[in-house]
């Protein structure tokens, strides 16, 4: 049975290597800072208690206000989840860094984040629109596009 | 040792008289027009066959709807093919587009001319009757490599490349192995090829030579396991995909001719032609012809397709070492043995085959691997 | 002295006999031999998210049909599974046991559409594909005798299945049980090992453990390499966690080993629905469930092992009618993430086996 981590306990183990990064925690989910999302990921792939090797996939919710990314990740050797979000302000051209050089399986993912919903990711190699033609204006997903 | 006297039927003119109404040109005519409705007749039993026994062999009926069993099927493909409009592309060599299919038509049609279908019974009996046959095949080849190139399309060009690399390396085995049962006749001529089996057919005293035959008169008529020139799931149709009406029935027809003077050649060189007891000669010869063409079937429906690396290498490193060996052997046994001693042969040819086969098989990598990029 | 040759690009476009659907591949060869793989999505681009988001949550169900539409069974189960997640509904034990035996079954018919297929791309002139597909006839007869659809089901419901199955189904999924066996020993008579086969696929097209689990590829290609992830002993859903079934795993990676995978899975299937029929309980097979489902604000993800990989629903709510947030884990779309490492240095006809064997099917892709 895949155990998901409790965040709290999580984000009790994480608070010391990265003060300030982390927002809130309850039960599902872990809410962290866009700005360190690359490094804390990074250490949650490559420490040995947490071993997450395996992106599950990523998704992108348009809350008017703000637009929360929620990232879920598997350790098949553990056989634990985790589900860790984040959040990016503005609506013209919002930016979150890229996890591709961590997981390759989030290359497509991001480009169709980014055609949809009009987020950027930094550091991604080739952002450029995945489902729909590259002169289409506007991004679908979004709530206030029709 | 020659098993037959080779001064037996040099060269005759048809065995009918010329002096035949209208004289000796009329009598060509007809004999012409005859034979070219023979074999697009026997063309498209053919294909009513292959259709109807890839049915079977797939677990469903086959075209049972257009006539008493189906029988019109072939026809109405026909029919229905050449009513289509032919679309032509914008960019295309249009001279070159235009002549391609009737460069590779032209000499399909031409090699009939010499095959026997009774004794005696062909349009020019030559006395260099193979010869002719290896030379005259080899020109269709041109035809499907104009048609490649004048498309202006990719894949039409990669399937072009493809069939100029397979049919050149091909020639090699099957000269070799007709050169075996060359030997073995002492003539060229077609007709006394037959003659010459009047004890026991060459598929018996030539295996290897039948088995290598064999294997490559397919991939040089590009069926399957070796239809990778026209192979329909990767290159959607190789180098006729651009083609569509008249000049699409014109390579059907090189396609399907190249399989049956394929089926005629291995019952002419192997099978005996037309020799047979009780049913008429030109009986025999169709009915070994048609079984030759089931078994090219039941490959066609069963086995998957080789790489253009893996062809290759077939051709290179087993076919052709073989076909070399075979005919060394076949020159020493004709050298040193006395007349008419194929029951030592038979037995010995056979042991040789399936040792030199089984044996060569473990000793060659079949194509390579992934290429450093 | 080596010859000056150039790379072209070949553009294997939407429309290809091969390419299982709207698929787009610009591929860079020099002469056969593939040096740059690009592919070009979007063809079947429905924007079912965005659609979902309109509709009732019992109305997304048939656009669910509509993402992997060999498979439509696995997808209406992981869509209902969220639902139900959300709005904390328990569907009761028959139905549970029907949708394992639907879901195994589709897993069948999906494994013998990808098998034939395999066989196609490699040349073997639809006769496997062909008997293949007599026996999914007989499967799709089955599905259509409980919902009477032949390709999209449209089958769950929030909170069960939509009816109960007719009379006419156990004798005729008995039957079926019986004979299936022996089919699946015909399709290994046919090719398993036959020479050109096993020189076209051994070998070809292969993918290390660390780099798939690095793409998030799931399902028979994954297990092909050698991991023994499987969702549904991994993270049990519904009922598996009562049958006994094992995973088929292979070594080596490539093409070969995928194809051994899936017709191990077949038999496994087999298995699974053989004990789900004898553990079948008698009641009801839905709950009642408002016809407009509303549920409470919060939000789920629940994945399942479907026929290709893991298909997995990301419901948000907001307490109203339909779906706030939909997002579907395209499991095809991530399972072509490693085409390119894969395909380079190999030839045409290895691209189109290697693509083959992956199995996707566009519609997941697209979406």
């Amino acid at each position: 049975m895949t155990v998901a981590l409790s965040a709290k306990e999580v984000a009790a183990k994480l608070e010391p290597k990265f003060p300030a990064s982390i927002i809130e925690s309850n039960k599902d989910s872990l809410l962290v800072k866009s700005e360190s999302l690359f490094e804390l990921i990074s250490f949650l792939k490559t420490t040995p208690e947490f071993d997450f090797n395996y992106l599950s996939s990523i998704t992108a919710v348009d809350y008017l206000d703000y637009f929360e990314l929620v990232y879920h990740l598997t350790s098949m050797e553990h056989n634990h989840s985790l589900v860790i979000k984040t959040r990016c302000y503005g609506r013209g051209n919002p930016t979150v860094p890229s996890i591709v050089s961590l997981y390759e399986g989030a290359n497509v993912q991001e480009r169709e984040i980014y055609d949809l919903m009009g987020i950027s990711f930094e550091g991604h190699p080739n952002m450029k629109r995945i489902f729909l033609w590259d002169g289409f204006e506007g991004h679908p997903l979004r709530k206030d596009y029709l | 040792m020659v098993i037959v006297n080779p001064n037996v039927n040099l060269g005759n003119l048809p065995t009918l008289s010329p002096d035949w109404p209208g004289g000796f040109w009329w009598h060509w005519l007809l004999f012409t027009v005859i034979i070219i409705a023979v074999v697009i007749v026997m063309i498209m039993v053919n294909v009513y066959i292959a259709r109807r026994q890839v049915g079977r062999m797939q677990s469903r009926v086959g075209p049972n709807r257009t006539g008493p069993f189906g029988i019109f099927q072939p026809l109405a493909d026909a029919l229905k093919v050449l009513l289509k409009e032919g679309i032509e592309p914008a960019s295309i060599d249009r001279l070159i587009y235009w002549l391609a299919p009737v460069v590779a038509v032209v000499p399909v049609l031409l090699i009939f001319a010499v095959i026997p279908f009774t004794d005696g019974g062909m349009l020019a009996d030559l006395n260099i009757g193979i010869l002719y046959v290896v030379a005259i095949s080899s020109i269709s080849t041109v035809g499907t490599f104009m048609a490649g190139w004048a498309s202006n399309n990719k894949f039409s060009l990669i399937s072009a490349m493809r069939v100029i690399a397979a049919i050149v390396s091909y020639e090699m085995p099957v000269v070799l192995s007709i050169a075996s049962v060359l030997l073995l006749v002492g003539s060229l001529s077609m007709n006394d090829i037959v003659l010459a089996q009047q004890d026991i057919p060459f598929i018996l005293l030539q295996p290897l030579g039948f088995v290598i035959f064999f294997i490559a008169g397919l991939a040089e008529i590009s069926r399957s396991p070796f239809d990778l020139l026209e192979a329909d799931s990767e290159i959607v149709a190789g180098f006729f995909t651009e083609y569509s009406g008249i000049k699409f029935v014109l390579f059907y027809l090189v396609e399907y001719g190249e399989a049956f003077f394929f089926s005629c050649l291995i019952t002419t060189l192997f099978l005996g032609g037309w020799r047979g007891p009780a049913l008429p000669e030109w009986l025999w010869f169709i009915v070994k012809a048609v079984l030759v063409w089931f078994v090219i079937v039941w490959l066609w429906a069963t086995l998957p397709r080789v790489r253009i690396d893996q062809l290759m290498a077939l051709a290179w490193k087993f076919l052709l070492p073989l076909a070399l060996i075979n005919l060394i052997i076949t020159a020493i046994q004709v050298l040193a043995l006395p007349e008419g001693s194929w029951w030592v042969m038979i037995p010995v040819n056979f042991a040789v085959t399936a040792v030199l086969i089984l044996l060569w098989s473990k000793l060659f990598k079949l194509g390579w691997g992934r290429v450093e990029v | 002295m080596a010859i000056r040759t150039e790379p072209f690009v070949l553009n294997m476009g939407p429309v290809h006999p091969s390419t299982h659907g709207v698929y787009r591949m610009r591929a860079t060869l020099d002469g056969e031999v593939v040096v740059d793989l690009e592919p070009v999505i979007g063809y079947l681009h429905r924007g079912v998210e965005k659609l979902a988001e309109e509709r009732t949550y019992t109305g997304v169900i048939p656009l669910t049909d509509r993402l992997d539409y060999i498979s439509s069974m696995s997808n209406n189960l992981a869509y209902v599974m969220a639902v139900e997640k959300l709005a904390g509904i328990k569907v009761p034990e028959r139905a549970e046991y029907l949708r394992v035996i639907m879901a195994e079954l589709q897993r069948i018919c999906n494994h013998l559409i990808a098998v034939g297929s395999f066989f196609n791309d490699c040349g073997a002139y639809f006769t496997p594909f062909l008997h293949m597909y007599r026996e999914r006839e007989k499967i799709i007869d089955l599905f259509e005798m409980v919902s009477g659809q032949r390709l999209t089901y449209n089958y769950m419901r929030v909170g069960g299945v939509s009816q109960d199955i007719p009379e006419e189904f156990l004798p005729a999924l008995d039957r079926f049980l019986a004979q299936m066996p022996r089919c699946i020993d015909e399709y290994d008579l046919f090719l398993k090992e036959n020479e050109i086969l096993l020189a076209r696929s051994k070998g070809v097209g292969i993918l290390t453990r660390e780099k798939a689990i690095n793409c998030s590829i799931t399902g028979p290609v994954l297990r092909a390499t050698g991991v023994k992830w499987d969702l549904r002993k991994a993270d049990p859903y519904s009922v598996y966690d009562r049958f006994e079934f094992d995973i088929p795993t292979g070594s080596a990676g490539d093409c070969y080993d995928r194809y051994r995978v899936r017709i191990a899975e077949m038999r496994q299937s087999l298995r699974i629905i053989e004990q789900a029929l004898k553990q079948l309980p008698s009641g009801p097979v839905r709950v009642e469930v408002p016809h407009l489902v509303r549920p409470p604000v919060g939000e789920a993800y629940a994945h399942i092992e479907s026929p290709k990989g893991e298909l997995a629903f990301y419901l948000v709510s907001d307490n109203s009618i339909a779906p706030y947030r939909c997002h579907i884990r395209p499991t095809s779309l991530l399972n072509l993430s490693a085409l390119r490492d894969m395909a380079i240095g190999w030839k045409i006809a290895d691209l189109i086996i290697i693509f083959g064997s992956i199995d996707i099917c566009l519609g997941e892709v697209d979406r």
